[in-house]
């Protein structure tokens, strides 16, 4: 165990915290979320020049050799800047379901392009009614003369707006099976609309989309493993930006505390609010501790083990996350609640992080099962 | 960064559970089980065994009779022992006055106290609340004036944990009454049966008695006795609730009581199953055993922090904020959990702190023993140690800086 950062880890966590302080002002943020994108595509080929899209892949993988902490360390900064690009999404998830289900030719291509910064690819797995059970798709691809025809309608898929490939889950006989598919593709039709945190989801319909034996991505029904170890990256992602979010609106508020007047003096000499303050800090311990914890289970050889550490650390975090940020609100009084300043935005994200990949009776559900059965 | 144990650690774990298992007497084990505390017997005849293994004070330095283990390996082994059921030692000797007199003490009291301690030899109480001092510490009012080579001491303490088992209390006088209330406080080492003192029960709701007032009445002290120097005792005090406030995680035993409820909750049936195959139960369940986890993370962070880290402090006082709540519902989660044999009072049979009118015993299986007791006791871990309004205090000002 070491849980002190290598110098290249803490390099590279300066790196983004100072670029974000730069050039990531809350101004320009909702700039951002203003333009049609959704977010810079400058700041993109910035974030690759940087390295930072390739931080948390082995360099087999393509990437520079690093894993689960370097991508952690990544998110936590952006969540504390809200960053809107779709980092989660691509380098996140898509990019760890490549490198777990891809050949070595698929893995070359995709992620040396998701590296480069010039390809980005969302993993379009997520249906609404699924809630946070990944077997439980619906979409279809069977098998025709020229290759495979997917059907189906897949829901509230992060980075699917500005995605160039389209990562596709589907039934086969066999099982889950995964298809790479072009976003231009004929029969897929996309529709574009807004999370609460701002972020750009899709709703994506495919009408009998054809693509050959080679958008295979992994086994014909074997894919399953690959997605939920996707998908456990993407919520260990999601929690640190949940972290990084909660620092930020804790000691922003510490700070509006101390300067804001009534009764004649600043807020922060009441007792009252100094104890909820003292809460919010506790919980943002508990949840950066955790977030350890989360980021060490990614590790774990045994799948159960893995989902269960990630389904506790999601549970704990997001929670966590919701309780700072909408205390951070309350104890800004009604400046809190305007959309023209930052803290809003910070509980915004949590309420995201909370239900995206399934909520907390999900996550309880799943941990509890595998959990319980451990001391039986 | 890496927060996997290393192998080498999982092997120590792994080899010290086997070693307590070996060492632990069955009838001890089995009584530590239960949800009382234990005996004066018990704790002697366990920190005997451990201390001709060396083993009675891991966490202290090898000098005094401790070990060189990391930080780490010294909290597995505290976490084995809890696993096993192994008796709560006397705590206010191996973690409040043990570590103030190897740090604090003269050749004299290292070479007299620190032995006994570590062989069960002597138990000991800690003097420091009194009915006008309990968070506000500094205001305390007993007095020692010095006559010569003795102090006599005069006044009352109250919250005495196990006073009345005790041979020994290190207690906090005032020396001088003039100066400011922190700036005239000593350290001294009381023998319990000198003339002068005396031991009053206080009955808690648990039916059982831990805490006393102990009264002074011109009760005289040897000068060697004082550990350090005169009216320096409040930075001696400062340093041993430091310790206390970082023991106060207690994240070992909780995971104890998890385990117990886990197993108590698979013997118990509602509507033709066991609990613990309720869906409801088992998510009430899960998100007790995910905060532990998120505590536990806590505490591997707080062992590998540096002495000066700034976050020390912040993460210290989330292990003693949330680790004291988080003991107290889990007593409450087994009371829920055993239905009527929750609420029915369990007499400590094989205990010698029970109250002076005892209940007999129920009708009810022996895994529902002891948890009641447990409910209605945790209610004082969020209050000793510095209350939690205190320690939210301390986080909101010394942490955020308000």
């Amino acid at each position: 165990m070491e849980l002190s950062l290598t110098p290249e880890q803490a390099a590279l966590k300066d790196s983004v915290r100072r670029l974000c302080e730069r050039d990531y002002g809350f101004e320009h943020r909702r700039g951002l979320l203003r333009s049609p994108e959704g977010f810079s595509r400058d700041l993109w080929a910035t974030f690759a020049e940087l390295g930072w899209t390739g931080a948390g892949l082995s360099e087999a993988d393509f990437g520079y050799g690093g894993g689960p902490v370097e991508m952690a360390i990544v998110q936590e900064e952006m969540g504390r800047a809200l960053v809107v690009e779709p980092y989660l999404s691509c380098v996140v998830v898509a990019a760890t379901a490549i490198a777990a289900l891809g050949d070595a030719d698929q893995k070359e291509r995709l992620l040396s392009g998701v590296v480069g910064g010039e390809t980005l690819i969302a993993l379009a797995h997520n249906e609404v009614a699924m809630r946070g059970d990944d077997a439980a798709v619906t979409t279809t691809a069977t098998q025709g003369p020229y290759g495979w025809h997917l059907n189906g309608r897949k829901g509230f898929v992060l980075g699917g707006p500005s995605a160039d490939i389209l990562l596709v889950s589907a039934q086969t006989p066999g099982g889950i099976s995964l298809f790479q598919v072009s976003a231009e593709a004929a029969g897929i039709e996309i529709t574009a609309y807004h999370a609460v945190d701002g972020r750009r989801v899709a709703e994506i319909a495919l009408n009998d989309v054809q693509v050959g034996p080679e958008a295979l991505i992994g086994p014909e029904g074997g894919a399953l493993p690959g997605i939920e170890r996707a998908v456990d990256h993407g919520i260990i992602g999601l929690m640190a930006e949940c972290v990084g979010a909660m620092d930020a609106a804790l000691w922003l508020t510490r700070d509006y505390l101390k300067t804001r007047k009534q009764f004649g003096t600043t807020l922060n000499s009441f007792q009252a609010l100094q104890h909820r303050m003292a809460d919010m800090l506790v919980e943002t311990e508990l949840a950066r501790s955790m977030l350890m914890a989360g980021v060490a289970a990614l590790s774990d050889p045994d799948p159960a083990a893995r989902r269960a550490g990630v389904s506790a650390a999601k549970v704990q975090i997001s929670e966590a996350a919701i309780k700072v940020t909408a205390e951070a609100i309350q104890l800004h009084g009604g400046i809190g609640v305007t959309e023209e300043y930052v803290v809003g935005h910070f509980y915004k994200r949590a309420v995201l992080a909370r239900g995206l990949f399934g909520g907390i009776d999900r996550h309880l559900e799943r941990f509890a099962a595998h959990g319980l059965r451990d001391v039986a | 960064m890496n927060f996997t144990l290393a192998p080498e650690d999982a092997t120590f774990q792994a080899e010290m559970r086997t070693l307590i298992r070996d060492l632990l007497p069955e009838d001890i084990a089995r009584r530590g089980r239960r949800g009382f505390h234990a005996t004066h017997d018990d704790i002697r005849d366990w920190m005997r065994i451990l201390n001709a293994r060396g083993l009675a004070a891991t966490h202290w330095p090898a000098e005094h009779g401790g070990t060189d283990w990391s930080p780490l390996r010294k909290h597995l082994f505290q976490v084995e022992l809890r696993a096993a059921g192994a008796p709560v030692p006397d705590q206010a000797a191996l973690e409040l006055v043990g570590p103030v007199i190897y740090t604090f003490g003269d050749a004299a009291q290292k070479a007299r106290y620190l032995p006994e301690i570590l062989n069960g030899d002597t138990f000991w109480c800690q003097g420091f609340s009194e009915p006008n001092a309990g968070s506000d510490l500094a205001s305390l009012k007993t007095s020692a004036v010095r006559h010569g080579d003795h102090y006599v001491v005069n006044g009352q303490k109250t919250w005495t944990s196990e006073a009345h088992k005790a041979d020994m209390m290190f207690a906090l006088v005032r020396t001088d009454a003039e100066a400011r209330p922190q700036a005239g406080i000593s350290f001294l080492l009381i023998d319990m049966k000198s003339p002068g003192v005396s031991v009053r029960p206080i009955y808690t709701i648990n039916e059982g008695l831990s805490v006393n007032e102990v009264f002074f009445d011109d009760v005289r002290v040897p000068v060697e006795n004082r550990v350090g120097e005169e009216n320096r005792g409040w930075g001696y005090a400062k340093f041993l609730l430091t310790n206390e406030r970082t023991m106060s995680a207690e994240t070992p035993y909780t995971a104890f009581d998890l385990a117990m409820v886990k197993d108590l909750a698979r013997r118990e049936i509602r509507g033709g199953r066991p609990v613990i195959e309720d869906p409801l139960f088992a998510t009430r369940l899960a998100r007790f055993e995910i905060e532990l986890m998120a505590l536990q993370a806590a505490v591997y962070r707080v062992l590998h922090m540096a002495e000066d880290d700034p976050a020390l402090n912040a993460t210290a006082s989330v292990l003693k904020l949330r680790g004291s709540e988080l003991r107290q519902r889990i007593a409450d989660l087994a009371i829920e959990a055993l239905g009527d044999h929750g609420l029915a009072v369990f007499p400590d049979v094989e205990g010698q702190d029970n109250m002076d009118v005892q209940a007999p015993v129920p009708p009810a299986p022996d895994h529902a023993a002891g948890w009641l007791s447990r409910a209605m006791f945790r209610r004082a871990t969020t209050i000793y140690g510095g209350a939690n309004e205190i320690q939210r205090t301390i986080v909101a000002k010394s942490v955020l800086g308000l």
